[in-house]
């Protein structure tokens, strides 16, 4: 197991290493000079010695093997350098956001999985009933729905209801405070985009729930449980729900990492300042060094929650083993 | 019975039932998939016959007929600009089928070649290509669509090839694990035998066969592309003003003034949504029918 462990680690380093390349060249090769974009965009003449200078501050001078050694030393070495925009060192930038974005992505995913499943388990035991239909549906639906729109009618019905029972509507609170300070506060903020992104990750969820249900549903040791008498809802939750969890476990790790791009939209929505809103407003300030920034934690959180999710299949089913 | 067919000898001879028969039963086993493939074509329609169904110009500001409720002269009301919501939404839907038509077509078809290409050379080249393909994949599409559009630019082009580029590497993936199986089949061999070239092998030989897999991540595309479009265009990053576009229809004074003038973010939302929604039932659909394992259950 420990093997495993260590040979999955260390596959880690070839993908975010191709994943820097990638993010490196896509920022320097692309049309246009970094510099001349963003003087140009302050709507000032451009000087030479201004571009020079700008060029000296962020190492685009140096010949582009050196620029990609710089960068791939100083992201091993948790030097990211600093944003082009703010001139804070990115580090501060996100590690602000970092809080908010990761609590809302969790709560996310404990809505997600609480619908999910027991929907998923109706929809794949009631097969082809209205049930299933209605369940069905509603999936569909979910993937259809973008989150941020959701986020709106959220608003919206919020403003509406609580004008008509309250005589003046609620408005979300604006200003943000973790959840160790003012839990009450801090959750009437974050439980609206959570529940808008979460009914979108339940969607997928519940299909992959209801189809994996169904294909254990039709094993021969269900039969065969089913024969010696015990009780359906032992099968359905010892025998056929854990089995069928191995293929939503991995959906709930992929999913996770989506659902941080599915927050760069909504938390526009709700005038949350987390790492969506850093995200939107560095492409908008042509900050490369944050986005590139940004995008390298987005794919490292891919690749670790990959490793994490297939450690958690040896949980899940002891007939797997690593060696 | 014997009948000859080719080179094949079947026992029994296959009777086609007739097409009412046939449509009928196709009604029947996928009541979803008939709702979804109407939508698609009312989408389909109002962007063809754009022009000819909205009522007002989508981009005319009308300064006397500001966030008009949805009435007789404006069926969905008007924007904070006075522009007809439901003009915007006709002309919406042009730009949301191109976008959405665009990357879905573009992003399978060059999955399709890549994909056939990397299994039927196989060796150093396909394990090349798929680890590539696994750190493209390591992106979300959203994050990867928003780091394109830094560099290139916003507006509508640039959003068509922000959004393809991240669909190109899923569709890969799916087509060289059909691809592989056709890898194996004796009649790829013997086209080689036949001294046909490689590229003919994969376009003519290769990929016809794999069409299965094909028309439905193409499909399945063609939902999240519109979506993609409509998230950009919502951050501003998208399409950009006048041209009308459902995600731009969602910006600034829908939010501003949803408590006052609801109509305004909710009728593009609904549109997104079903357009979303009607592509999926539709895809879902024509998977059950294309894939055989499916087909069984």
């Amino acid at each position: 197991m420990s093997k495993y462990v260590v040979k999955r680690v260390l596959l880690m380093i070839p993908t975010i290493l191709g994943a820097g390349i990638l993010v490196f060249l896509m920022m320097r090769l692309l049309p246009g000079d970094i510099c001349l974009i963003r003087i140009a965009g302050d709507g000032m003449g451009v000087s030479d010695e201004a571009l020079a200078r700008c060029r000296a501050e962020f190492g685009l001078d140096k010949p582009l093997w050196a620029q990609f050694i710089d960068f791939a030393v100083g992201y091993a070495t948790f030097d990211f350098g600093k944003s082009m925009w703010t001139t804070n060192p990115i580090t501060h930038e996100i590690g602000l956001r970092f809080q908010l974005s990761l609590q809302i992505a969790i709560m996310g995913t404990i809505t997600a999985v609480a619908i999910a499943l027991p929907l998923g388990v109706i929809s794949a035991i009631r097969q082809n009933t209205w049930m299933d239909y209605v369940v069905r549906t509603f999936a569909i639906a979910g993937i259809a729905i973008p989150s941020f729109w959701l986020g709106i009618m959220i608003i919206l019905g919020m403003l509406i209801l609580t004008q008509i029972w309250f005589g003046s509507p609620w408005m979300l609170p604006v200003e943000y405070r973790p959840i160790w300070e003012d839990p009450l506060h801090n959750l009437s903020q974050t439980i609206w985009p959570a529940l808008a992104t979460g009914y979108r990750y339940s969607a997928v969820i519940t299909r992959m729930t209801r189809s994996a249900m169904l294909e254990v549903l039709r094993e021969d040791y269900i039969r065969t449980a089913r024969a010696k008498g015990l009780m359906e809802k032992v099968i359905r939750t010892r025998h056929a729900l854990k089995n069928a969890m191995l293929p939503v476990v991995t959906l709930i790790g992929i999913e996770f990492a989506f659902l941080i791009g599915g927050l760069v939209v909504t938390e526009q929505v709700f005038n949350l300042n987390g790492l969506g809103q850093l995200f939107v407003d560095a492409v908008n300030a042509h900050d490369y060094t944050l986005v590139q920034a940004l995008v390298m934690l987005v794919v490292a959180v891919f690749v670790v929650t990959n490793l994490v999710v297939d450690l958690v299949y040896a949980w899940f089913d002891p007939r797997i083993h690593y060696s | 019975m014997a009948v000859t067919t080719g080179a094949y000898v079947t026992d029994e001879v296959f009777e086609r039932p007739p097409l009412q028969s046939r449509m009928w039963a196709i009604l029947r086993a996928q009541p979803l998939g008939i709702a979804g493939a109407l939508i698609v074509l009312v989408m389909v329609m109002a962007a063809l016959f754009a022009p000819y169904i909205a009522s007002h110009d989508p981009e005319l500001n009308d300064f006397g007929a500001m966030l008009v409720p949805p009435d007789g002269g404006h069926w969905l009301g008007t924007d904070e600009f006075g522009r007809d919501i439901f003009s915007r939404l006709v002309w919406g839907a042009r730009t949301a089928m191109l976008v959405g038509f665009s990357c879905a077509l573009l992003g399978s078809t060059i999955g399709l070649l890549i994909g056939v290409a990397s299994a039927y050379f196989g060796g150093k080249f396909d394990i090349l290509l798929q680890r590539v393909i696994d750190i493209f994949i390591a992106f979300p599409a959203i994050i990867l669509a928003l780091a394109i559009v830094t560099v290139l630019g916003t507006g509508t082009q640039n959003v068509i090839i922000a959004i393809t580029i991240p669909l190109i590497p899923n569709c890969a993936r799916v087509v060289r694990s059909s691809a592989l199986a056709i890898r194996e089949i004796p009649y790829v061999d013997a086209a080689r035998a036949l001294g046909f070239g490689h590229a003919r092998i994969v376009l003519r030989h290769m990929a016809p066969n794999v069409m299965a897999p094909y028309l439905i991540m193409l499909t399945t595309f063609l939902g999240q592309a519109i979506l993609a479009e409509a998230s950009l265009s919502f951050l501003g990053l998208g399409v950009q003003e006048p041209i009308p576009a459902w995600g731009l229809m969602l910006q600034g004074g829908a939010q501003e003034y949803a408590e006052s003038a609801p109509w305004v973010p909710i009728f593009p939302g609904v549109a997104i949504s079903l357009a979303v929604f009607g592509f999926n039932l539709f895809g879902d659909a024509l998977r059950d029918l294309l894939d055989p394992k499916l087909r069984q259950q």
